[in-house]
């Protein structure tokens, strides 16, 4: 069964399945497919979730498609095949999203999906561009990945984990942001592997070779 | 803490590289394809592809030419040029672009730039403002490539397309473009300051201090140029390397 890039209409997928296919070809992981169907997702052998745009729509979109939230969590919680969240999918795994009135995520790594409140006018919103990583636990999805090495981000609200054992690697702008959170099969980023250039790369080969 | 991004900006015609790039190593110099894996290898940070001729006609080219970059580039690609629509949008997404530019459609109808960061967030609209000053202190909005003025007053509308909520203001000074004499430190700075989105300063670099002065002076959030990076007088790399030296945080690889 190939690794699924679950398609909800959310924004482009392309680089994220050109950057998974690459990585597959390195791990001999074989196929990866990107798909809205929930049969695929039910039995993927990994399964990932990109996510751009706001929270609420990103909820929607997935909630639109029939019996796509339930394959979903067969696979992820039932089956746990490893699992990676990206950008608002990673923000989905909380139980609450506060952007433009209150959405309920995954609920599957307590926390809330709050805007970010810099301190200091100099810091831009939303956080787009490199920043850096600090490595707050080691996980095998961020071998190689040292604290200083830099991934690409862009977005106005943050992960507010409230179990800081799931947030893997922060990074700060204007004050501490969860760069990556995890929990068992369960790993999301904040930053787009896809777009982090090397740093990306290793993280999705990382993610490919993943046996929780 | 976030880096200042370095930007090579690609003017792209019926798919290829205008005014040329002329990187050694490069087999085919005119291919937008091959430059931006030059500059995805020499760690750029984003990359800008500007349409200069979009046309309907056309459009076909620059979906196969943005598609055939995005499985080759894992670093971020803004599009634009001739950008009227959500329809237009979404299709440059669809075909690999992270950011999408709207210059023309956003002056003649801002609604089209809210209903577009609706639909796809506002991480992924991008005001592109051409602006040319009017007289002191005054700055005026110019489409149509520079050639048709609009006597609407810059900073105000910067202000304006964040309310619409665009996630970036990509800002050309049509005063500075191509003159080689740096940035227009002065609309940059009042942009910057006039705004909480991140301003990408634009037009008239020539040298590595131009792109310190964009930050250090003009408050930009990232700087882009074209000329000096294409032509190789400057690599990523030197850009970066002078930009630290000069206490400006970059990545640095």
């Amino acid at each position: 069964m190939p690794t699924v890039i679950v398609d909800y209409d959310s924004g482009n997928l392309h680089s994220a399945l050109k950057a998974f296919q690459r990585m597959a070809v390195e791990t001999g992981d074989g196929e990866v497919a990107v798909s809205s169907d929930p049969d695929s997702i039910a039995k993927a052998s990994r399964v990932v979730l990109p996510g751009v745009g706001a929270f609420g729509s990103c909820r929607e979109g997935l909630e639109n498609r029939d019996g796509l939230l339930e394959a979903l969590a067969h696979s992820v919680r039932i089956r746990g095949v490893p699992f990676l969240g990206i950008c608002v999918g990673m923000q989905l795994l909380a139980d609450m999203g506060r952007e433009h009135g209150d959405t309920p995520g995954f609920g599957w790594i307590p926390g809330e999906v709050v805007p970010i409140n810099p301190r200091g006018s100099r810091f831009k919103i939303p956080h787009m561009g490199w920043n850096e990583l600090a490595i707050e636990r080691t996980h095998p999805v961020f071998d190689g990945i040292i604290s200083g090495d830099h991934a690409f981000f862009v977005h106005s609200y943050r992960f507010d984990s409230k179990c800081p054992e799931s947030v893997l690697a922060s990074t700060f702008h204007g004050e501490a942001i969860a760069a990556a959170v995890g929990a068992g099969n369960i790993v999301g980023t904040q930053f787009h592997p896809e777009k982090s250039q090397h740093l990306g790369l290793r993280l999705i080969e990382n993610f490919l070779r993943w046996t929780p | 803490m976030l880096k200042i991004r370095i930007i090579p900006c690609l003017d792209v015609k019926d798919g290829r590289v205008v005014k040329g790039v002329n990187f050694v190593d490069l087999v085919d110099a005119g291919d937008p394809v091959e430059a931006a894996k030059e500059y995805d290898r020499a760690g750029a940070d984003e990359l800008c592809f500007l349409d200069i001729n979009a046309t309907h006609e056309n459009r076909g080219i620059t979906y196969d030419l943005v598609r055939r970059t995005a499985e080759q580039c894992f670093m971020p690609l803004t599009v634009g040029g001739g950008v009227r629509s959500s329809g237009d949008v979404r299709a440059l997404l669809k075909a690999g672009a992270d950011k999408v530019s709207f210059n023309s459609a956003a002056v003649a109808n801002p609604e089209t730039v809210a209903e577009a960061a609706n639909l796809f967030g506002s991480q992924c609209i991008v005001a592109a403002i051409d602006a040319k000053a009017a007289r002191p202190g005054r700055w005026e909005i110019f489409t149509h490539g520079g050639r048709r003025s609009t006597g609407i007053e810059a900073v105000g509308f910067a202000k304006l397309m964040e309310k619409k909520g665009v996630g970036e203001i990509l800002l050309t000074s049509m005063d500075s473009d191509g003159t080689r004499n740096g940035f227009d430190l002065e609309l940059t700075r009042k942009v910057a300051d006039s705004v909480s989105i991140p301003v990408v300063a634009s037009g008239g670099v020539g040298n590595l201090d131009h792109l310190v002065e964009g930050v250090s002076k003009g408050g930009a959030s990232a700087v882009l140029a074209a000329s000096i990076f294409h032509f190789g007088e400057y690599s990523i790399r030197e850009a970066k390397d002078y930009m630290a030296l000069a206490g400006i945080p970059v990545r640095q690889q």
